[in-house]
């Protein structure tokens, strides 16, 4: 069976949530190989193991931190050219995307993003058109890159050997042609991460800038908080909460739409998601259309109704 | 200093986007137009000529005949010159193949910058901007939601999903930018007006030295296996507010699913 390299995506050392689903797509496509730029710490290294990492290539990133994503590329390149692996798999943010292209033309190999699904061949489907079609596809050149969405698998444990080895790759200076200059992390909000979340509520224009009754309804579910480009636009919530065809697609169990009105671009965020449930007071909002359940009616006063009635419920 | 900007002629977003026979994208019978995402990377473009005399704007696109118009939009907003890269061979090209030939059409042009959109509104891969950079082997900075540049340093700043980072690099490099940068002017009508006067070169294939056999459907990297509309979704029930029964009722709807 060959190798699967596996791309880990970590913040500051830690696993993502993705890097497990990644690794479970891995195994049904051969061993995974597991491949970390950082300093892997012991909890790291368990995370892959648990998912199923066969090796764990360890790749030092001092000389790699603080540089965009082309020597990343460069590191792939290398560990494509020494295991001739099956296949690449890496997480479709916009870096890992980034990533992946750079990666597809150096090994001159096929490229498929955003997949939702990956099976034997591999075969990979993805949504497009705003979620209107489904797309299934294969690389019929080179290595396969793909790039995986949030949500594609239900990470499923099963002990690999993660054998530890240490990679010299060598970084060539026109990769540190673009630096980071500065960067300021994102403030935890304590909510779940927005594309991995379970259940999303999301807030338009509707609420007029006040938030505090999305924020109090998703808190109430366990919930990620999320918002319409209008929002955004107004400057009532940053843009990494924006979904949509410019912010972030997600695709979660249940989806809450309170004050949006559903259109296009933002459905292009949303329309996959497994339920969908909506609050605006105008009955014919477009988003109406898609709901397994909606409710006309003003979002200030039927939240903090439903989070209190959430609450009880709770116990 | 030159500037080239990258524009993709897309099927309009509101209208019935839909796959042909051999499942590529129906790019002739819908109507199409300039990638809204791209007129982002032309405004930003035509701030930077603003700000530093001398600076000539070009747009460039790969697509059908119809792909003329998106250059057109873009002289109508102010750009100065238009190259239209069209060829039969092009047709079906995934990313790989148009990355190819939009690098062989820059390597023919004077650049400092080539400012691409954030994504195409069609494709929505976003990884061309990436693939340029590489196949120029010229710095890449991306994603880019306020774009500044003194001489030949670039600095953006990239709302990252983890962080926000201010990047630079050096001209010249690619440079992508997203619709958070600033609303894209509309044509005026002087603008119209002169458009009709600029230049628009067309090349084909062989102009580039771009084999026929590199690009296309046939040579394409990826096949697609089968496109299916995604079945419409059925109406669920609507409740009206009331004196607070519609929390009650959405709050008993949750629990039916089981997600209190
Ligand atoms: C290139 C491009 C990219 C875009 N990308 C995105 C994207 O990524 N994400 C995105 O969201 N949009 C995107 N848009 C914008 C999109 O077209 C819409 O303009 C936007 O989604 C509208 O946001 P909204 O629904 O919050 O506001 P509106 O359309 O103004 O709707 C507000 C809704 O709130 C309802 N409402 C008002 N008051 C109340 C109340 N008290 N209680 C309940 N309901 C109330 C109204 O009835 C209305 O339906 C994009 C547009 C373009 C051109
Ligand atoms: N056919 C094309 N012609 C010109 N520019 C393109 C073309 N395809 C993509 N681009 C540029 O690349 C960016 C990203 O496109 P994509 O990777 O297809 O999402 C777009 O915003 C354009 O600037």
């Amino acid at each position: 069976m060959s190798e699967i390299l596996v791309l880990v995506d970590h913040v500051d050392g830690a696993v993502r949530k993705t890097t497990n689903e990644l690794l479970t797509i891995a195994r049904r496509l051969g061993e995974p190989s597991a491949v970390f730029i950082g300093d892997l710490s012991d909890d790291a290294a368990s995370t892959l193991k648990t998912y199923g990492a066969e090796k764990i290539y360890v790749v030092d990133d001092a000389e790699i931190k603080g540089y965009l994503v082309a020597p990343k590329a460069e590191v792939l390149q290398q560990l494509v050219e020494r295991t001739s692996p099956g296949a690449v798999l890496i997480s479709s943010n916009a870096e890992g995307k980034e990533i992946a292209g750079r990666l597809a033309v150096k090994i001159d190999s096929g490229l498929i993003t955003d997949a939702v699904d990956v099976q034997e061949g591999p075969v990979t489907t993805q949504s497009v058109f705003a979620g209107n079609y489904t797309v299934t596809a294969k690389v019929t050149k080179g290595t396969p890159v793909i790039t995986v969405k949030p949500n594609a698998a239900t990470p499923e444990q099963s002990e690999g050997a993660a054998a530890q080895e240490k990679v010299d790759v060598t970084i060539s200076d026109a990769a540190k042609a673009a630096k980071i200059v500065a960067s300021e992390p994102r403030k935890a909000t304590g909510r779940p991460e927005l594309t991995e979340a379970a259940i999303v509520v999301a807030g338009g224009r509707g609420t007029g800038g006040n938030f505090e009754p999305i924020e109090q309804f998703a808190d109430s579910l366990g919930a990620a908080v999320g918002a319409s480009r209008a929002v955004v636009d107004s400057g009532w919530y940053p843009h990494s909460f924006q979904i949509g065809q410019t912010g972030k697609v997600v695709s979660p169990q249940l989806y809450v739409a309170a004050g949006i009105s559903g259109a296009i671009q933002h459905r292009a965020g949303m329309q996959t998601s497994k339920t969908i449930v909506a609050i605006n007071k105008d009955e014919e909002a477009p988003l109406f259309e898609l709901v397994d359940f909606g409710v006309v009616g003003d979002l200030h006063q039927v939240l903090p109704a439903a989070t209190e009635e959430v609450n009880k419920r709770k116990g | 200093m030159n500037i080239v900007v990258c524009v993709k002629y897309v099927p309009d977003a509101t209208a019935d986007r839909h796959f042909e026979d051999d499942n590529t994208v129906d790019r002739v019978g819908v109507d199409g137009l300039l990638s809204e995402l791209d007129e982002y990377a032309v405004e930003q473009a035509l701030q930077l000529k603003e700000k530093n005399e001398g600076t000539e704007v070009t747009v460039l696109t790969v697509g059908p005949e119809q792909a003329v118009d998106a250059i057109r939009k873009g002289l109508q907003m102010g750009a100065d010159k238009g190259v239209h890269v069209v060829d039969d061979a092009v047709a079906g090209s995934d990313a790989l193949g148009t990355s190819l030939v939009l690098a062989e059409a820059i390597k023919k042009l004077d650049y400092d910058l080539v400012v691409c959109g954030m994504s195409s509104t069609d494709g929505a891969m976003g990884v061309v901007p990436a693939m340029l950079a590489e196949r120029l082997d010229l710095p890449q900075v991306t994603l880019g939601s306020v774009i500044e540049m003194q001489g030949k340093e670039v600095r953006i700043k990239r709302d990252g999903d983890t962080a926000t980072e201010i990047i630079g690099g050096t001209a010249p490099l690619v440079l992508s930018v997203t619709d958070q940068s600033g609303e894209a002017r509309y044509p005026s009508f002087k603008g119209i007006m002169a458009a009709k006067k600029k230049p628009v070169e067309t090349w084909s294939l062989s102009d580039l030295g771009v084999d026929a056999s590199q690009v296309g459907l046939s040579a394409a990297w990826t096949q697609v296996e089968d496109t299916a509309a995604r079945p419409p979704r059925t109406q669920g029930e609507i409740v009206t507010d009331e004196d607070g029964s519609g929390a009650k009722a959405l709050a008993e709807f949750l629990a039916s699913k089981k997600f209190i």
